[in-house]
Parts: structure tokens; C-alpha cells; sequence
């Protein structure tokens, strides 16, 4: 589902002199239907960086990025963005939303976009906050108020809303207690057994241990500096 | 009088005026910018509906004058004396004798002929102008017959009073093309506009405008499907002739609250009373001048 | 989402002031369900391009073509004026910055939600005073305040009033200018909210200028960035935004202060 085959990307800083950054080169690597893979390396190995040019936030210098098929080199926006909706998914360690829409619309709206009708997205979305012991009380506020944890968790559940076939996650686990982090898991290991490919970053030895099928250490695509 | 041009204007400034006109006729409800002459009275006394008067007269015409339907009023006596003096014409109280009328908010009561004009004088020719304050858009919405405007006034006033509360000035769309001011008329007289058989022009001095509605010109009043135009007047009947189908005005006549209602249109009332009609207050003491 | 052509198709748009250049070889393709910001700061020509593709402007040269219902793709430019500015009124929708110069701040909010409805052809008070109230309703303004006149009106609520006014028949392709300038922070979080269900649920294009990198992030799907009336990087929003390629949009990014 996931197919990285020769990618490179280099970072050219205009504003301080021109200078060019090159932080990576002949990236590859798949990702089957099933399958987790977790991605390794010291940081600023370049893992992140992977991860956002197969999100398509990051431009491809070189190479080819292919997700459920479609190119992402050089991809038209609507592409990436019809790719997004319906079939990548993303549960990023950053939380942006607009001020003031209450957590379960957050979490419904991946839903609505797909056109899902309101009522059974709100439930859906409800019934995942629920499972994330997000209480009742805060669904209706918006999370830019919410502690460190809960916005994770409520960024977690917008990420497993809807069953992608494709899923990035980037440091699933990280701010959660050990009740929470189990939920996480066994959501992993749900969408995992229906099918989905997965590539994620887990720092959570313990973490990466249980839900990864496969590891990628990332140090080979690295450029020396 | 052959030392002066017939009827206070030059003959190049009626020529203008007649072109204007002209152009009116062929183009029903369309405002035609014509070049407005200082005239010897304030703007708002008519300025506009003596010129046309002025353009139109002929030695052999008899003119009537009407201020709110009466000939008897300052505005109207001060016209009518204005082209006795200029132009040496005829004039007339009489509707049916009349081959010029020129009329100040009201539409005679008896029905106009062929071969009449009636000359309105209009303070603010522009349907849309205190929706839309620029002129070069209510031009061109006239151009494009963009007229949804229009309709918001009408919604606001259903919106407002329930009803729509416009009762002079009425909106009427002519011939199904343009949206036209009828001149500050009651909305009671918008029936007549309608193929009416008598030529009718429309001059705004100060806003330099004619526009006209050639005979037989189909005329409907603007309105919403469920609240349709009514031509509403007072529920009484005139209190010297006794006519309850006539347009009337409210005379107070004490300082207890006494009132009468009589009819607007002198002409009409006189005439009815001549023939014997009488109302509540009987037939005598409002005599005819 | 996708339909068989682009909703509105721009090719080698120019408008000069003299020898002043307003925007030049302006060309992108907008999809229907495609919301696209224009950033760049004062000057730039991103107003210029929206009055241009807006009609409000006369280009001096280019292609704007729009995907009209009845005959497919047609050059709105080629138009007649009545048929161009009867689009502007029904498939067309323009939000200005400033709610005066968007509303009839003399007509009651019912009235100028209605204008529209009205200016198309609806005959019957009832019917229209219902689906204003509905509009009132969608853009969370009391159903009490239909008869009250903008003026009366927070600039918050004068901005949904402007866009229930220009929403009410339907449109399918918004043009906005710079929505939220002016308004409170919270206001302005509200008023996004707002627009983006909006988009959603009406499946709407539009094409969005700011200078505010927050609100395109939240709003527009793909993002072009101009200076000096050109076009110097257009993409994907997050990707313009977090991966800019020219030198001036890295300046532009660095230079947002994070709340």
C-alpha cells in the first residue's frame, strides 16, 4: 500500500545564504496490507521527514512515493487531498483545529467529509472518545483547552475514526498514561488485523515491540553531513 | 404675445423637450435625460411638469390644472394663470373639456380620453433611488432589468407594517419591461396607468427626466404573490356627494375631533353634486367655485 | 467530488494600472469542492486577481472560464454583462472584508438575505421570509433579529449575515476577501468554523484571499502565493506552508509570530 522507492529531499534555506541541506537520499521501503512497520533511527535521522513526504507536506526532490497507488511526486493538490480523505490517515503528535469546535465535532469531522451523515459520524465519534476515557463532560469544549494528554487523545481518536486503509502514526503513545496507552494499542492492533497497512514512529520500545510487524532503520537513507 | 415664444420657452428649448418626449413615447417607462430650463418658481412646484405642459401646448388647447385634485389650490391657480398669461391658452376646471391636464399627485376620477395628455410633475423620478443611491448602478440595473431591488422594498414594508405600507409612489413595472415611479400618486389611482386612453407624461425638473406611458400602455403594480396590490382608500363615502368610490381627503373641521371626508377631485365632486348626488353633509354648502 | 471539468479554469490573466502591474500570467485550474487561498501581502495583486476573476475588474488580457450549468465551460470575460452579472448573483458568491460594502445596511437582515431570492424571481413573501429565516439559522443568527437592520449588528454577525446573503441561492463558487480581516480573534474562530461546515456541506468552491497563514491553513485546501503581481509558489496548503520552495514564501512562513 505504502511503496517509497529511491526518494531523496534536500532543504534549500534562502533566507541564510542559500544553503543547501541534504537530508536524505535513495529512501526505500514498503509497507503492506497488515502489515506495521516502525521506523528507527537517531533523531534527526530523518524519520519525520519520510513520514510527512508520504503525507505529502513535505515536497519529493527525487524518487517516487506511490500510496494505494497514486504517485505522490509531483501530485495535483486535489489528488492528495481526495488520497487523504478516503484513504490515508494520519495521526500527527500535533493537534490543529479551529478554536472553539468542540471535541466531538474534531473528532466527526473526517466523517462528515467523507459525507457521512451527522448523527451516526457524532456517534461514532462519541463511542471512540468514550473508549478513550475522554469524559463526557469535555466533548462539547473545544480541545485547544484540554491538557497535553487529552488533546493527543483526541487526536488519536480523529485518526482512527474512519478505517483507512492507510495509516502514519507518529508517536501514537507518547504523553499517555498506561490505561490509555493499552486503548492506543489494541486500536493499532484492530486496524492492523482489518487489513491496514501501517508505518509509524514509536520512541515506546514496549510499544513498537507489541503493534510492529517490522522495523526500517532510517540511517541508511541519511546524507552525512 | 408675439413678442415672446408661445408658451414661456423658446422654440429650441421646446424643440429639445419634444424629442425628449418623443423618445419617452417609444421607449414606455424609460427616464430620458433632457436639458431642464430654469423655470420662474422654486424647484418642487412643478418645474418639470410645466415644461412638458410648455413643449405640448398648442394655441388651440384648453388646459386644466390639479394640485391633489383640486383646481382650486395655490400650485394650481398659479399654473394655470402662468399659461393663461405666457401662452394666452384656454383653461378649463372641467376634466372631459380639458386637451392638456397637468397634475400634481392625483389621477382625474372620470375617465381620460383619446386624444388628452396628462402631464404629471414628479419630484424624484428614480423607482430605485433610496435603495440604491448611485446613479450609474440604478442605470444600469434598469439596462439589465434587474428589479430584485425593488421587491426588498416591498418586503420591507410586509416585513414592517405587515402590509405592504407603500400608499403613494407605488412601484408599477410598464409594459413588462421597466419599473417605473408613477409620481408620488395613491397607490388607489395605479389602476388607471393601465391602458389608460390618454397620452401620459411624466416631467422631473430638478432630476431632469421625462418618461411617458403611450396609450393603452400596460401598467401592473409590483407586488408579492401573497400579498397582492390592493387600491386602497378611505372606507367612507364623500360626505358632499355622496360618492363612495371616489379618492377622498380628510378635512378636520373643529378643534372636538369633527372630520369630513370629501372627494379629492373637485371636478368629479362638483359634477356629481350638479347632478343631484348628495353625501351626509348634503349637497349645498360645499358649492362648486 | 471531482467533476469531468475544472469548476473555473484561469489562463494568462493580466491587469495592469498603467505601467503598474496588478497581476500577470495569472493560470491555475480550481476543482469543484476545492477551496483555494490566495496569500501574499498588501500590494501583491491578490485583490487585484480576485476582482479580476470576480468581474468587478476588467482584465487586459486572459481566459477566465467557468464551469456554467446550463452550457458547460464557457469564458465569463466573453459574456454579455447580463448574462455575467446574473452568475454573479446565482452561482457566484462574493464575501468583501468589510460587511458595509457586501450588505444593505438600510435593509432589515431578512431583507437582505432575501435580495437574491427576490432578484431571481421569487414572488411570495412567506416563501421568502422562511428560507431567510432558515439562512439566519444556518449562519447562528437569532430568528428574532430578522427584522433588525445591520447596522445594529456586531461585526461578527454582519459577516454571517453577508455570507447567509450570498449564500441563499446556492451557489457553487465563493469568492472571499479577506473574511475575517477585522474581526476579534474568537469572532474570527467562530466565523471559520462557520465556513468551513458551510463548504462542506454545500460542497462549495471557493477561492479565499488573506494575509492571515492561520486562516488558510484551517480553510484552504491548495494555496498560491503571490508578489509582485505574480505567482511565486501554488501547492498543496500544508505543503506550501511547512515545505516552501521559494524565497519569498520561506520568508513569509518564518515571519508568522506562533501564537
Amino acid at each position: 500500500m505504502i511503496v517509497v522507492r529511491d526518494v531523496a529531499k534536500r532543504f534549500t534555506l534562502h533566507n541564510q545564504g542559500g544553503a543547501v541541506l541534504e537530508v536524505m537520499a535513495g529512501a526505500s521501503l514498503r509497507v503492506g496490507p497488515g502489515e506495521c512497520v516502525g521506523l528507527v533511527g537517531a533523531s534527526g535521522a530523518g524519520k519525520s521527514t519520510l513520514m510527512r513526504m508520504i503525507w505529502g507536506n513535505y515536497r519529493i526532490d527525487a524518487g517516487s512515493i506511490r500510496v494505494a497507488g497514486v504517485e505522490l511526486a509531483g501530485a495535483e493538490p486535489r489528488q492528495v487531498i481526495a488520497l487523504r480523505r478516503a484513504t490515508l490517515g494520519h495521526v500527527s503528535q500535533f493537534l490543529r483545529v479551529v478554536p472553539r469546535v468542540p471535541a466531538l465535532d474534531v473528532v466527526a469531522e473526517p466523517l462528515l467529509a467523507l459525507g457521512i451523515d451527522e448523527d451516526s459520524a457524532r456517534a461514532q465519534a462519541a463511542a471512540l472518545l468514550s473508549r478513550l476515557n475522554i469524559p463526557e463532560r469535555l466533548w462539547p469544549l473545544s480541545p485547544t483547552t484540554f491538557s497535553g494528554g487529552e488533546q493527543q487523545r483526541v487526536n488519536i481518536a480523529r485518526g482512527f475514526v474512519h478505517p483507512w486503509p492507510v495509516l502514519l502514526l507518529d508517536e501514537p503513545t507518547a504523553s499517555l498514561d498506561a490505561a490509555n496507552r493499552e486503548v492506543v494499542l489494541s486500536l493499532i492492533e484492530e486496524a492492523r488485523g482489518r487489513g491496514a497497512a501501517i508505518l509509524g514512529i514509536f520512541h515506546d520500545e514496549g510499544a513498537r515491540a507489541r503493534v510492529c510487524t517490522r522495523l526500517v532503520d532510517v540511517s541508511g537513507f541519511a546524507v552525512a553531513a | 404675445m408675439k413678442d415672446y415664444n408661445f408658451a414661456y420657452l423658446d422654440e429650441a428649448t421646446k424643440r429639445m423637450i419634444r424629442r425628449a418626449i418623443l423618445k419617452a413615447v417609444a421607449v414606455p417607462g424609460y427616464q430620458v435625460p433632457f436639458a431642464s430650463r430654469e423655470m420662474p418658481m422654486p424647484y418642487g412646484w412643478g418645474t418639470g411638469g410645466v415644461q412638458v405642459t410648455a413643449a405640448c401646448l398648442t394655441p388651440e388647447d384648453r388646459l386644466k390644472v390639479i394640485d391633489q385634485g383640486a383646481d382650486d389650490t395655490t400650485n394650481a391657480v398659479s399654473i394655470r394663470k402662468f399659461f393663461q398669461r405666457t401662452a394666452g391658452i384656454d383653461v378649463t376646471e372641467r376634466t372631459h373639456e380639458a386637451t392638456i391636464i397637468q397634475t400634481r399627485h392625483r389621477i382625474p376620477e372620470a375617465p381620460l380620453t383619446e386624444g388628452q395628455i396628462l402631464v404629471y410633475q414628479v419630484p424624484i423620478p428614480e423607482p430605485l433611488r433610496f435603495l440604491e443611491p448611485r446613479e450609474t448602478e440604478t442605470r444600469r440595473m434598469h439596462a439589465l432589468e434587474e428589479y430584485g431591488l425593488m421587491h426588498v422594498k416591498l418586503y420591507e414594508d410586509i416585513a414592517r407594517n405587515g402590509e405592504i405600507a407603500t400608499a403613494y409612489a407605488y412601484p408599477v413595472k410598464v409594459q413588462g419591461r421597466y419599473v417605473m415611479d408613477p409620481s408620488p400618486i395613491p397607490k388607489f389611482d395605479n389602476p388607471k396607468l393601465s391602458d389608460c386612453a390618454a397620452l401620459q407624461l411624466f416631467g422631473a425638473g430638478r432630476e431632469q427626466r421625462i418618461y411617458a406611458l403611450p396609450p393603452h400602455t400596460q401598467v401592473v403594480s409590483l407586488d408579492f404573490d401573497d400579498h397582492p396590490f390592493v387600491a386602497a382608500k378611505a372606507p367612507h363615502a364623500c360626505d358632499l356627494c355622496g360618492d363612495a368610490a371616489s379618492y377622498l381627503d380628510e378635512v378636520i373641521t373643529d378643534d372636538a375631533g369633527g372630520r369630513m371626508f370629501v372627494c379629492s377631485d373637485t371636478d368629479h365632486c362638483a359634477t356629481r353634486r350638479a347632478s343631484g348626488h348628495a353625501g351626509r353633509l348634503g349637497g349645498s354648502e360645499g358649492a362648486a367655485a | 467530488m471531482t467533476g469531468a471539468h475544472p469548476l473555473l479554469s484561469v489562463r494568462d490573466l493580466t491587469r495592469s494600472y498603467g505601467t503598474r502591474r496588478g497581476c500577470a500570467d495569472i493560470a491555475f485550474d480550481l476543482w469543484p469542492g476545492e477551496v483555494m487561498g490566495i496569500v501574499g501581502e498588501s500590494g501583491s495583486g491578490k485583490s487585484t486577481l480576485l476582482g479580476c476573476l470576480a468581474g468587478h475588474l476588467v482584465p487586459d488580457a486572459g481566459r477566465v472560464v467557468f464551469d456554467t450549468r446550463a452550457e458547460g465551460p464557457r469564458d465569463v470575460l466573453a459574456m454579455a454583462e447580463p448574462e455575467r452579472r446574473m452568475l454573479a448573483r446565482t452561482d457566484w458568491a462574493f464575501v468583501h472584508q468589510n460587511p458595509r460594502d457586501g450588505l444593505r445596511m438600510g435593509v432589515s437582515a431578512g431583507g437582505n438575505v432575501g435580495e437574491r431570492l427576490m432578484a431571481v424571481g421569487a414572488r411570495h413573501y412567506g416563501q421568502i421570509r422562511s428560507q431567510a429565516l432558515d439562512w439566519l439559522g444556518r449562519v447562528e443568527i437569532a430568528a428574532d433579529r430578522i427584522d433588525d437592520k445591520p447596522r445594529q449588528f456586531s461585526g461578527g454577525m454582519q459577516q454571517r449575515l453577508q455570507i447567509a446573503r450570498n449564500l441563499v441561492t446556492g451557489p457553487r463558487l465563493v469568492f472571499m476577501d479577506e473574511p475575517t480581516g477585522g474581526l476579534d480573534v474568537s469572532v474570527q474562530a467562530r466565523l471559520l468554523d462557520l465556513l468551513r461546515g458551510l463548504v462542506r456541506q454545500m460542497g462549495l468552491s471557493a477561492v479565499i484571499v488573506t494575509h492571515d497563514l492561520a486562516v488558510v491553513r484551517l480553510l484552504a485546501d491548495r494555496l498560491m502565493v503571490m508578489k509582485d503581481g505574480l505567482v511565486v509558489e501554488q501547492g498543496l496548503t500544508d505543503q506550501v506552508l511547512d515545505d516552501p520552495q521559494h524565497p519569498y514564501t520561506q520568508l513569509l512562513v518564518s515571519s508568522v509570530l506562533q501564537a
